[in-house]
């Protein structure tokens, strides 16, 4: 088998054929193959930039791989402030021995994901580290979009906007831990991964108020929900029963007794927006097959400032609390 | 016919129509009551279902929960968690551990702070693993801390058997089963928490059958019904104490028909029996030494029991709360967790004072999620 050397990462020969043969074939670009020290850009307009580093395991996994996450979760991020995709960095910590084959199929995967949103890599680095330094493979994105709309921000909740997300929530949550773990439960179960761009493009391109747009990513549905309550000084009042949980997702928070709502996603976004504009922002997103089961979950009201009230759909109520701690199965 | 798939088999139990109903129905039958219902659910598992589907919301006044000793993670004393670490931290060492049990603080430390600190601490999703953790790892010592109620107790003795028939040599038990039946008459005889009725944990019962509560309604002249977890469920048992309180009946009930029989899983007890006995003392966190309401090791299998083996290690001296943590007096069902000064404050789930805080299924932890911290 094929695998990566401490020499690949060292800035001699073996570096360049990696460069030239895997990077410069799949992300190929008149900005990257330049081997400047430096991407040089011309953006006249105001943009958004972000970074993310990307560890995941296993590296493959049900809907996804590292790659797509890393270049899905940093598009993503931009998107989510309403930018435009457009460069993107991606560098490499890469542990000794690792299967050539598989680093050749996370590139790929990277390279099929920049495409659905047009973002391009225009910059890069490895780095090869001996056995046991890293887990595998680590991956950090770092990304520049264009803003084609302004204040969409976590500040910005307005009283009685509603509240949409854009699928059925926890799925990439419980497939990796189903993988990490080995938990062979369910064969349907696939990470949401994707890149929503397109959907956020659709929106923006339709004038949607989005006040506060955001990927439940760490923390899920919860993070996302509490974090917009603290920061915009408004109560979200969920209805438990809009928001939708796939029967795999449910079975798994059954059977370990894990909440959906605190489980990682990775192509599921949160938006408020003004009640005026729910029908038409659900029929764009409906568009997406990634959002085809977009639906409204909540509203903003004032009714306990700060908080997230769940309303169950036999008229009882709780708050949603941030989710605390790694997530533990349960004893019994 | 199409396959029976998991949601089938919770669906019809968290129905909102049927959930309405019986709280309706509830309602209407508390008004016959002479003097307002004061449930004792004993499992943690029920204290979550209360909290989180908002049951108490559902309820008329005259009926309340208390919440009971039934957290396996919850009642353990912080001088066993003690033991954990002192295991953990033994040369070429794993020591494996379920769920929450990682995150409780003991004297010093948590075995979560121990684990970051290098040493490996693993939690399992099942016993099982623990037998293929101790084949993949021949050179190291792997000790399981076993805690849990009667539920969780037939897999550890299962891990036991196996370990024993396959000969595997590196894999050691530190038990911490602790027994229902004792913990609940230690608050009885109490007396002071007023408690009239019982909730029984279903799935405790489909172990020991229903049968290890019929001392209860004779002692204490209280209706006792072992119920499952669902919202139906534990309202389905809540409607049957209160027709037994009106119709002034002290019966042991089986709600959770479905899979709980007076006798239980006599394979399971057998299997239990086979490994393990009742231990002398047990002391509970925050109740305080109870007689033979845990299991040890048999004498003959002493060659597995880390608890013998390395007891040099192992600190003997109890070890008691933090002063400003109420636990205790909530495990005896004497307070609610609004009721502790530092809930919510200098206690939270990041930063647990208590154990009640800890576990997803502590009173405190459930309060704090579920019902907020109200200020």
């Amino acid at each position: 088998m094929k695998t990566v050397q401490l020499s690949h990462g060292g800035g001699g020969e073996e570096t360049n054929t990696l460069i030239h043969d895997l990077f410069y074939k799949h992300f190929n670009n008149e900005i990257l193959i330049k081997a400047e020290d430096a991407a040089v850009l011309q953006i006249n307009k105001k943009i958004a930039f972000t970074t993310d580093s990307f560890t995941v395991s296993p590296i493959f996994f049900e809907g996804g791989d590292i790659g797509k996450l890393a270049i899905a979760g940093t598009v993503n991020d931009l998107a989510m402030m309403g930018a435009k995709p457009l460069y993107l960095s991606s560098a490499f910590i890469i542990e000794e021995g690792f299967s050539f084959s598989d680093l050749t199929q996370i590139v790929e995967s990277m390279a099929k994901e920049l495409a659905k949103s047009g973002a391009q890599i225009v910059c890069g680095d490895t780095k090869v580290v001996p056995r046991g330094s890293v887990d595998k493979i680590f991956i950090n994105t770092a990304g520049i979009g264009e803003l084609m709309k302004e204040n969409i921000s976590v500040l910005n909740l307005q009283e009685n906007d509603l509240i949409i997300a854009s699928r059925d929530i926890g799925r990439h949550g419980a497939t990796v831990l189903m993988a990490r773990e080995n938990l062979d439960v369910s064969a349907d179960l696939q990470s949401d991964c994707e890149t929503l761009w397109p959907a956020v493009e659709a929106l923006i391109e339709a004038n949607i108020s989005l006040n506060a747009m955001r990927d439940a990513t760490r923390g899920g549905l919860s993070a996302v929900l509490n974090e917009w309550a603290q920061s915009s000084e408004v109560c979200i009042e969920v209805e438990e029963t809009a928001v939708k949980i796939s029967d795999e997702v449910r079975g798994i928070c059954e059977i370990f007794g894990f909440e959906a709502m605190d489980f990682a996603n990775e192509g599921t976004f949160i938006l408020a927006v003004s009640p005026e504009d729910g029908d038409t922002a659900l029929a764009i997103l409906q568009e997406f097959a990634f959002c085809e089961n977009a639906s409204v979950i909540g509203r903003v009201s004032q009714k306990y400032p700060e908080k997230v009230v769940l309303h169950s759909a036999y008229g009882s109520s709780r708050f949603l609390d941030l989710p605390k701690g790694e997530l533990l199965p349960r004893i019994c | 016919m199409s396959e029976l798939q998991l949601k089938d088999l919770y669906d019809g139990f968290r129905d909102p129509e049927i959930i309405r109903s019986l709280a309706k129905q509830i309602t209407t039958e508390a008004q016959k009551l002479e003097s307002p219902l004061r449930i004792m659910e004993v499992c943690g598992g029920h204290t979550h279902t209360i909290m989180k589907y908002g049951l108490p919301q559902l309820l008329p006044d005259n009926i309340s929960f208390i919440h009971g000793p039934g957290c396996p993670v919850c009642i353990m004393p912080k001088e066993r968690i003690d033991h954990a670490i002192a295991l953990a931290k033994m040369e070429n060492t794993i020591l494996l551990t379920l769920g929450d049990m990682i995150r409780v603080p003991g004297s010093k430390t948590s075995l979560a702070q121990e684990r970051a600190a290098g040493y490996d601490i693993r939690p399992l999703y099942t016993p099982a693993d623990a037998l293929k953790i101790a084949k993949e790892n021949p050179d190291k010592k792997v000790i399981y801390f076993a805690i849990g109620f009667e539920t969780t107790t037939p897999m550890t003795a299962a891990v036991i058997k196996q370990t024993i028939e396959q000969k595997i040599d590196n894999l050691f038990f530190h038990i911490n089963h602790v027994l229902v039946p004792p913990a609940v008459d230690a608050i009885m005889a109490d007396g002071k928490a007023k408690i009239n009725a019982f909730i029984g944990p279903s799935h405790v019962s489909v172990i020991t059958g229903a049968k290890i509560y019929s001392p209860l309604p004779l002692a204490y002249k209280t209706p006792v019904v072992v119920s499952g977890f669902e919202p139906v469920d534990v309202l389905q048992g809540i409607l049957m104490m209160v027709r037994q309180k009106v119709e002034k009946r002290a019966e042991l009930e089986i709600e959770y028909t479905r899979s709980v029989t007076m006798e239980g899983n006599t394979k399971a007890q057998t299997m239990i029996d086979t490994y393990l006995q009742p231990r002398d003392h047990f002391r509970w966190r925050g109740i305080g030494d109870i007689p033979y309401s845990a299991l040890e090791l048999r004498e003959e299998y002493a060659y597995l029991d880390a608890e013998k083996l390395f007891a040099e290690l192992l600190p003997t001296e109890p070890i008691d709360d933090h002063k400003l943590c109420i636990c205790g007096t909530i495990l005896k069902g004497l307070a609610k967790p609004m009721d502790c000064k530092v809930f919510g404050t200098a206690c939270t789930p990041n930063t647990p004072l208590g154990s009640c805080m800890v576990s997803s299924e502590g009173a405190c932890n459930a309060y704090y999620r579920y019902a907020g911290v109200l200020e």
